[in-house]
């Protein structure tokens, strides 16, 4: 999935129109709740830590063949002939396709594929395929494509293309009104979601009907691209994905290999499994895109905001680059901006959405250049962002928040850091030996409102259990347990009494699992199934209990009267009046987008230290205050941010794809030179929630976390080197030869 | 594929022929029928060349007998003949940790471990750690705290540990941070894992 198209997707813009209107007070307002908030272990934990839980690489079919594809050693070639027969006439080699026509545009690019009754069988195959390669001139330096003259990527389309502009306010006259203005430029590298399990895809035909096991973020998304690729219905294919090991993004929607092994599968009539390589990895299932961001401000002497304008140069190969503008134009207050925006093309694999794409560079950049200004003006870098703190979208131009716990998330996290240690003046740490300390912090905005329409069944069965379906996916952070607990919340019973069922597409629809929109839109239509069934069952108490409805009240396993707990009924036997398995149909219901914006908001705060001698880079302690709205399993939320900590933390000061510019080839497809933070590199964490309650979002006032928890930690460590250093180094990662060369700049400026 | 020509043949068995005949698998009988039976010359004196091989291991405290090839790795006999998937491949080059398993009590990482090495052997897995339904304290520990995201690095980072706190009953954070710096976890969630490994030094103390 593109840039584009995922943002469309976080901001709620291809949501079903639900069926359902606003639900009406809830009950969500009400504190008391006993699991919503509190920390649940994760119903899913035992299979995990006994290595029971089976993710897409572990599925074994009876009669299953491995599938493995050919790909071009070329960054741009045309492929004049591949000849299959040699790799056919093998042993135990079931089938052979020929994937490339005319031209391959990138190292990496599928060419053939062969199915074989094993791996060692499947290797040997794909050597003696033969093809017959007519190399052509490419570019693969994002900084040479923008040349005129370079070779072209895209046939009769030229390599740099406008990705996005934007524009309110007259910034020319913004800039004459400043006090201070400052132009700056900050690059951020090419990053690889690296997800621990590689993609996988297992598929198996009977009937005419296609099940396809995909290690995927949407199932959904998934089967309907399949429909598509084999001109088949829908309605005859199933995608599962029960477990998964990571996506952040490179598996959102679907891969070509998925399509291939179907492919094969279907010739052969066997299934086939195709499990990608670490090296393919990091070679074609995206990246977050590099960008090059130069901004300028204007600011008056009391740190008021006049202009902001950026003009960005983004590159993800042979896709669009990420649009980083998003914090720019939303999150200061300020009357006039400014954005232009490039994106350029070259011979590599195309980029994909990364956690929060866009907005980590966006942050990086934007947040670098506020610790700059209020350098420059000598003030307090919180106080210069409270200073332009907005109440509406687009700098306090566009819709009202519907609420916004920004200020409370920088009063919470400055207070749990310390804030008052930073050093007051950049670069006047005490020596500590060659270590010097700083502080840092930036701040965050995402969507993270969720998505109307989606759906969530509720089955109660005649023997007392329950169940909770939907084809949402658990990608590590927690959904079937936060599942279990709005159930078992809202039916007065323990997470554990719910099976929860997901990751199949044949199960009730549900968004992506991305855009951090699967706790907004999966809770709040269980909660709503939840309550349905609970309104149903209240009645059939209220018989047994020879009582009024509106008098019966449930919890502890049992139905009882109000003010009476020893006149009740358990649970079971109310159940058993339903004499048949019972489903309640759940959605997540619309919000008023039209009147209101709804975002998610944070900030992070980081604490640094730095060797002057070395350039090396260590984190001593992050903190980080998110508003996510209401946080419905505070154990898995502190995962989720101590997660997106670390990440930015890694892309800060390790992360960077290295190609070869002479091949198009990386240079570190592995997990030994593609430097990935450890345990030795994880800080002290303390996550903070300010649970600002949104009661016009949904039923249970609950926002996203997955990419609000990564947005600012990069730009937050950035700006705790320059609190440290006293120059910034205005590029990531942060490598110790940049470091150094900040130092430098430093010593030459003196 | 190399087209050179081969180098001298010394001792009738060339390096190359020598890979070639390590890196084939039931082909391999059919390319190179005169290298088996052989031997050819290793800094340890000369060794004889074989195809497949018998081994016998104890997994998971149950003995059983495989053939496997000479250059098949443990994690792959886990996994592929064993269909004992719940130890991970992530890496396969020994930079992740993600595989580990523990061979006669200590962590090895098995992608890196030829089967045949492991030959008489013990091999302990994350489905055996557990002692029937009653879990292991570190498995116990990571459930309570969180420990994992995804849980596709967790069996890994489980194995390092409940070896670690056997010889190292009451570590200190940074000694948790030293012995499990050797394991990725993408999701990242490190100090939830550094938490549960606490945890479970402090159950296992208190027996």
């Amino acid at each position: 999935m593109d840039h584009r198209d995922y943002m469309d997707e976080a901001r709620g813009l291809n949501a079903p129109a639900p069926q359902a209107a606003p639900a009406a007070a809830t009950g969500a307002e009400k504190e008391d709740f006993k699991h919503i908030g509190k920390g649940t272990n994760r119903v899913d934990g035992r299979e995990i830590v006994t290595g029971r839980a089976r993710f897409t690489q572990d599925i074994k079919l009876r009669g299953m063949l491995i599938g493995k594809i050919l790909r071009s050693p070329h960054a741009c070639a045309e492929v004049v002939s591949v000849d299959l027969r040699p790799a056919q006439a093998l042993p135990g080699v079931l089938a052979a396709l020929k994937l490339a026509e005319g031209k391959v545009r990138y190292a990496g690019q599928q060419v053939a594929a062969v199915a074989a009754v094993d791996e060692r069988t499947a290797e040997k195959a794909l050597a003696l395929v033969k093809v017959e390669y007519r190399p052509l001139p490419f570019v693969v330096d994002w900084q040479r494509a923008r040349d005129p003259n370079a070779p072209q990527v895209r046939d009769g389309k030229p390599n740099l293309d406008k990705l996005n502009d934007y524009s309110r306010g007259d910034v020319e006259k913004g800039f004459r009104e400043a006090d201070v203005v400052l132009q700056r430029t900050y690059r951020t590298g090419f990053e690889i979601h690296h997800p621990t399990e590689t993609h996988a895809s297992v598929a198996e035909w009977e009937a005419g009907q296609l099940t396809v096991y995909d290690s995927t973020q949407a199932v959904h998304g998934v089967r309907d691209g399949l429909a598509r690729a084999l001109g088949i219905p829908a309605a005859n294919v199933t995608v599962i994905k029960k477990y998964m090991g990571g996506g952040f993004g490179c598996k959102l929607g679907l891969n070509e290999h998925t399509v291939v092994a179907a492919r094969l599968a279907r010739e052969t009539g066997r299934p086939v499994k195709i499990v990608l390589s670490r090296r393919d990895n990091a070679v074609c299932v995206g990246y977050r895109p590099s960008s090059l961001q130069t901004y300028k401000a204007g600011v008056k002497k009391d740190g008021t905001l006049t202009a902001l304008s950026l003009v960005n140069y983004a590159s993800g190969g042979l896709g669009a680059g990420d649009s980083c503008a998003e914090p720019v134009v939303d999150v200061y207050k300020c009357p006039n901006c400014k954005v232009e925006e490039h994106t350029v093309y070259t011979n590599t694999g195309a980029s994909r959405a990364m956690r929060a794409p866009g907005h980590t560079q966006g942050a990086l950049g934007l947040e670098s250049l506020m610790d700059e200004l209020a350098a420059a003006l000598g003030m307090d870098p919180l106080e210069l962002r409270r200073k332009n703190y907005s109440t509406r979208s687009r700098g306090d131009t566009g819709l009202p928040y519907s609420t916004k716990g920004l200020d409370r998330c920088y009063e919470a996290g400055a207070k749990a850091i310390g804030w008052e240690r930073r050093n007051a003046e950049p670069g006047a740490a005490a020596a500590n030996g060659p270590w010097r300390r700083g502080l840092g912090m930036a701040t965050s905005i995402w969507f993270g409102a969720g998505t109307p329409g989606t759906l969530a069944d509720l089955v109660l069965y005649p023997d007392g259990s329950v169940e909770i379906v939907c084809g949402t996916q658990d990608i590590g952070t927690g959904t079937r347990t936060h599942m279990a607990v709005v159930a078992a919340e809202t039916l007065g019973l323990e997470p554990k009494d719910v099976t929860v069922k997901l990751g199949n597409s044949d199960y009730p629809w549900a968004p992506i699992s991305g855009g951090s929109l699967t706790t907004p839109s999966v809770a709040p239509a269980v909660r709503d199934a939840a309550l349905k069934a609970v309104e149903r069952l209240n009645g059939l108490a209220a018989q047994l209990l020879k009582a009024e409805p509106a008098d019966v009240v449930i919890g502890d396993r049992k139905f009882f009267l109000r003010g009476a707990p020893d006149k009740a009924v358990p649970f079971a036997d109310v159940y058993r009046a339903l004499r048949r398995e019972t489903v309640f149909h759940g959605e997540r219901a619309g919000h008023p987008a039209n009147e209101y914006a709804f975002n998610t908001f944070g900030a992070h705060f980081a604490e640094v230290e730095v060797n002057v001698e070395t350039g090396n880079v260590r984190v001593l302690k992050f903190v980080a205050a998110q508003d996510s709205g209401r946080i419905i399993n505070k154990l898995t939320a502190e995962s989720q941010v101590h997660g997106g900590l670390i990440q930015g933390l890694s892309a800060a000061l390790f992360e960077e794809r290295v190609l070869d510019n002479a091949t198009g080839n990386p240079a570190n497809a592995n997990l030994g030179d593609y430097k990935i933070a450890t345990m030795a590199d994880a800080p002290e964490i303390t996550p903070l929630f300010v649970d600002v309650v949104d009661e016009r979002l949904n039923n249970l006032g609950t926002k996203g976390l997955g990419e609000p928890a990564r947005v600012a930690a990069s730009a937050a460590v950035a700006n705790a080197v320059f609190n440290a250093l006293g120059v910034p180094v205005r590029e990531i990662p942060m490598t110790p030869p940049r470091v150094l060369e900040a130092l430098r700049r430093k010593e030459a400026r003196s | 594929m190399d087209e050179r020509p081969n180098g001298k043949r010394a001792s009738g068995v060339s390096r190359r022929d020598f890979i070639k005949g390590m890196g084939t698998g039931a082909l391999g009988t059919a390319v190179l029928p005169p290298l088996f039976g052989q031997t050819i010359a290793t800094k340890k004196g000369r060794v004889a060349v074989y195809d497949r091989k018998p081994i016998t291991l104890t997994v998971n405290g149950r003995a059983m007998s495989l053939v496997v090839e000479p250059n098949e790795m443990l994690l792959d006999v886990l996994r592929d003949k064993l269909d004992l998937t719940g130890t991970k491949k992530i890496c396969g080059r020994g930079e992740c940790g993600g595989c580990t398993v523990l061979l006669d009590g200590a962590p090895v990482y098995a992608c890196l471990y030829l089967a045949v090495r492991a030959d008489g052997r013990s091999v302990t897995t994350i489905e055996g750690l557990a002692d029937g339904d009653r879990l292991h304290p570190v498995q116990e520990a990571f459930i309570e705290k969180d420990g994992y995201q995804c849980g596709f690095c967790t069996p890994g980072f489980i194995m390092t540990a409940s070896a670690f706190l056997e010889k190292n009953p009451d570590p200190s954070p940074g000694d948790i941070k030293q012995a499990l710096s050797g394991h990725l976890c993408r999701c990242a969630n490190y100090p939830k894992i550094r938490e549960a490994v606490g945890a479970a030094a402090a159950k296992m103390r208190r027996g």
